[in-house]
């Protein structure tokens, strides 16, 4: 018996578990699916946030990556949902991010009167940019900083690992080379190094 | 419960299929014996399993950890610190984090593939500085098999003349990354050296498998076999001889003995089907990981062996030791807003740097290499992350959008890898009261560092700072306190564990001897990382490879001259 006998033993079972499962694939599909469903009337049904809570969530993810000159907005790559999804998948991150979204509604509802859905542009972003840059921010916003923080990071990662995102941060890896050659001069030049 | 006893005897029973069992099971089916091999987790083969390729967006939670799978549900390695149903203790105040993969090929399907050879200093430094012991062998007695698994598994590295960092076979290394040039350039100015890696990733055909296509995703498990794993390098020619049978779901309980002192075979669980079974051999080769051998001999006891199967000196679990490890990022100006193109490459880093200083001229007696990684990454989970660390990062809107892409690529990591000293504090034992879902006593953990690693590991801090510095750029993390301890990673996250089974001259002090055979049941022995007598900053795979290779033959030829 040679290696490629050999190796078709080793294929010969079933990994169990190992592949995805179909459970896994239906929820990748109804993930993929519930991205494309932002941008059509067919409405999204989370299964963390309340209504009222994905409404804020959407805007909020639209306010941190909005739709550009080069790509489209939090929600057109399906931000929202793939949030809803891992609040499910990950429980412990639960608690703060309800408890986030809380403390933004009671922020503006001291300052304004009024959930921060129902302020203008002008209210909105007086609050978000004293949460928004934690270098500059005040320590009584400690709480509302991690929360942003939090959320940014998610919206960042729902965002740049979607095929828009890719494309837009022009990757340019994923694929078979059949020969490395290291970097192109371009490359090397913009850095200022060289093989030499 | 009745016992389900196979009548054949196989010449050798192997415990496990990772480098360790998977090398026994190559040397030995070719040398002409018969093997049967038990394997705790699943059947696995990269060309099937393997998640190489796939983008994040395949994903719903686009390659976030998963609890089977934590490092990322793309990760090949089925397993963690933790297992359902198979829990483990530490001892009150103690921490020891124990890492286990559950499948054929065990930890060898999701490592580094960092492959470095252990120096001739490594195997005497009791002599050399007083701390630790020596090996009762030399690097001269490990030499030819390290050029074997050159030879044979092959690897990519650059040949120095370094003195403790010994030089192998190795195929051409890839070009660096141009960050890594940059870094180079940091570390030549910081007198540091820095080489070509030395990564089992083959950058030319060898035996059948064909070169790397660079698509730097190793840790998903390569399905064209061009990286080292058990299951695509070591286990096809022992199955092709045909004298190998692999069974999976097979959780050993004990190692069964006879009355005259000798191993008989192994008993298991079928985890399938929950039925207890046992199997017979002649030979019996642990290689189920440093602790997990440590487990099941201590497990193994009878009246002949009332402290556990092959510790008469009381060493089994002793001498537990783990990799020093520390990190650090840096944001790099210089590489925002980089030119696009593929920087994949070979799996890790391109370049590392191997222990360069003189300890006799510092406060802690043993090194560490550097790994380092950063650059044009394939986004996934936590991708951009962590942006309000960045200088000035922060805010929302078109101005962020716009960071993100400035930043992307920008970051450089850094990671210490040193050597810990064996001590009297780090072991394991039986747990007195705590057993797995098959009723199999736990092993509880006990772990203490000592200054020697917490200074060691405040050097690797200020060394990275240094690099970063140089580089013009800025640390992402603040230097860690000495109450911090340095931010040393805790024990058994590097998963690096050796030890608990030593190998020595003296039977009192060690559990095997010079060829890893207990030194009191003379058909039993070690493969794996158990034999181990100090854990150097050289990761420790190529070592248990040549190791088993050595121990392998040994027992092949011992078999043949009838001693065995």
């Amino acid at each position: 018996m040679n290696r490629r006998d050999a190796l078709k033993i080793l294929l010969a079972a079933p990994a169990a578990s190992l592949s995805w499962t179909d459970a896994e694939a239906a929820q990748a599909a109804a993930s993929a699916q519930a991205a494309r469903a932002a941008t059509t009337a067919k409405p999204f049904v989370p299964k963390f946030f309340t209504a009222t809570e994905f409404k804020l969530v959407r805007t909020l993810a639209d306010i941190i990556i909005p739709k550009d000159e080069r790509s489209g907005s939090a929600s057109d790559a399906g931000v929202p949902e793939f949030m809803d999804f891992m609040m499910i998948d990950q429980p412990t991150r639960q608690v703060a991010m309800r408890g986030g979204l809380a403390w933004l509604d009671v922020e503006c509802q001291q300052r304004f009167d009024k959930i921060f859905l129902n302020c203008t542009e002008a209210e909105r972003t007086a609050v978000l940019d004293d949460i928004a840059w934690p270098s500059k921010a005040k320590p009584e916003f400690a709480h509302g900083v991690a929360f942003f923080n939090n959320f940014r990071d998610l919206t960042a990662t729902g965002f740049w690992t979607t095929r828009m995102g890719i494309d837009d941060l022009q990757f340019m890896g994923n694929r078979s080379v059949a020969r490395w050659n290291g970097c192109p001069p371009e490359a090397l030049k913009k850095l200022g190094v060289s093989y030499d | 419960m009745q016992v389900i006893r196979n009548r054949t005897v196989h010449d050798v029973v192997i415990v496990g299929s990772g480098a360790g069992g998977g090398m026994a099971a190559k040397v030995l089916t070719e040398a002409g014996a018969n093997v049967l091999m038990l394997e705790a987790g699943v059947m696995f083969d990269t060309r099937r399993d393997s998640k190489m390729m796939a983008w994040p967006y395949q994903s719903p939670r686009r390659g976030a950890a998963i609890p089977e799978r934590q490092f990322g549900e793309f990760d090949a390695g089925w397993g963690g610190w933790t297992l359902e149903g198979e829990p483990y203790t530490s001892a009150p105040g103690d921490r020891f984090d124990w890492f286990r993969t559950r499948m054929l090929g065990g930890r060898t399907n999701h490592w580094g593939r960092i492959s470095l050879r252990f120096g001739p200093n490594d195997f005497r430094r009791k002599s050399l500085d007083g701390l630790g012991d020596d090996w009762p062998i030399s690097y001269d007695d490990l030499k030819p098999y390290y050029d074997s698994i050159d030879r044979y598994i092959g690897l990519f590295g650059s040949n120095e003349g370094l003195p403790n960092d010994p030089d192998g076979i190795f195929q051409p290394p890839p070009k660096p990354r141009c960050y890594e040039l940059l870094i180079k350039r940091a570390a030549d100015k910081l007198n540091i050296t820095c080489i070509a890696n030395r990564l089992s990733v083959l950058t030319q055909p060898l035996n059948d498998r064909p070169a790397c296509h660079y698509c730097g995703q190793c840790g998903r498990g390569c399905a064209a076999h061009a990286n080292f794993s058990s299951p695509s390098v070591l286990i096809p020619p022992a199955l092709a001889t045909k004298r190998l049978t692999i069974l999976t779901n097979a959780m050993a309980r004990e190692v069964t003995v006879s009355d005259d002192g000798l191993a008989t075979g192994v008993s298991y669980i079928d985890k399938t089907t929950g039925r207890e079974n046992h199997v017979r051999g002649r030979i019996v080769v642990m290689a189920a990981s440093a602790c997990e051998t440590a487990r099941l001999l201590l497990n193994s006891k009878s009246s002949r062996f009332p402290e556990g199967l092959g510790n008469s000196s009381g060493v089994v679990g002793r001498y537990l030791t783990d990799t020093t490890g520390t990190g650090v990022s840096g944001h790099i100006p210089a590489m925002m807003s980089g030119h696009p193109h593929n920087e994949d490459g070979a799996s890790g880093a391109h370049l590392f740097m191997p222990w360069w200083l003189d300890n006799t001229k510092l406060d802690f007696p043993r090194g560490y290499h550097i790994e380092l990684g950063g650059g044009r990454r394939m986004p996934g989970f936590g991708v951009l992350g962590g942006i309000h660390r960045y200088a000035e990062g922060g805010g929302y809107g078109k101005q962020l959008k716009n960071d993100y892409r400035r930043y992307y690529g920008s970051t450089v990591n850094f990671a210490g890898r040193g050597e810990m000293i064996p001590n009297e504090n780090s072991y394991c034992e039986i747990d007195p009261t705590v057993v797995d879902r098959w009723g199999i006593p736990v092993l509880r953990f006990h772990w203490k560092w000592s200054d020697h690693e917490l200074k060691q590991v405040k050097h690797m801090q200020e060394t990275f700072r240094a690099v970063i510095h140089e580089m013009g750029g800025t640390p992402l993390s603040a230097m860690p306190t000495a109450e911090q301890q340095y931010d040393i990673a805790p024990g058994g996250r590097i998963i690096h564990e050796v030890g608990c089974v030593r190998m020595g001259n003296d039977s009192k002090t060690s559990v095997l001897n010079s060829n890893c055979q207990s030194h009191d049941c003379r058909n039993l022995f070690v493969t794996d990382g158990g034999p181990f007598v100090t854990n150097p900053d050289k990761n420790v795979t190529w070592t248990i490879l040549a190791l088993a290779m050595r121990t392998s033959e040994y027992i092949a030829n011992q078999r043949k001259a009838g001693s065995i």
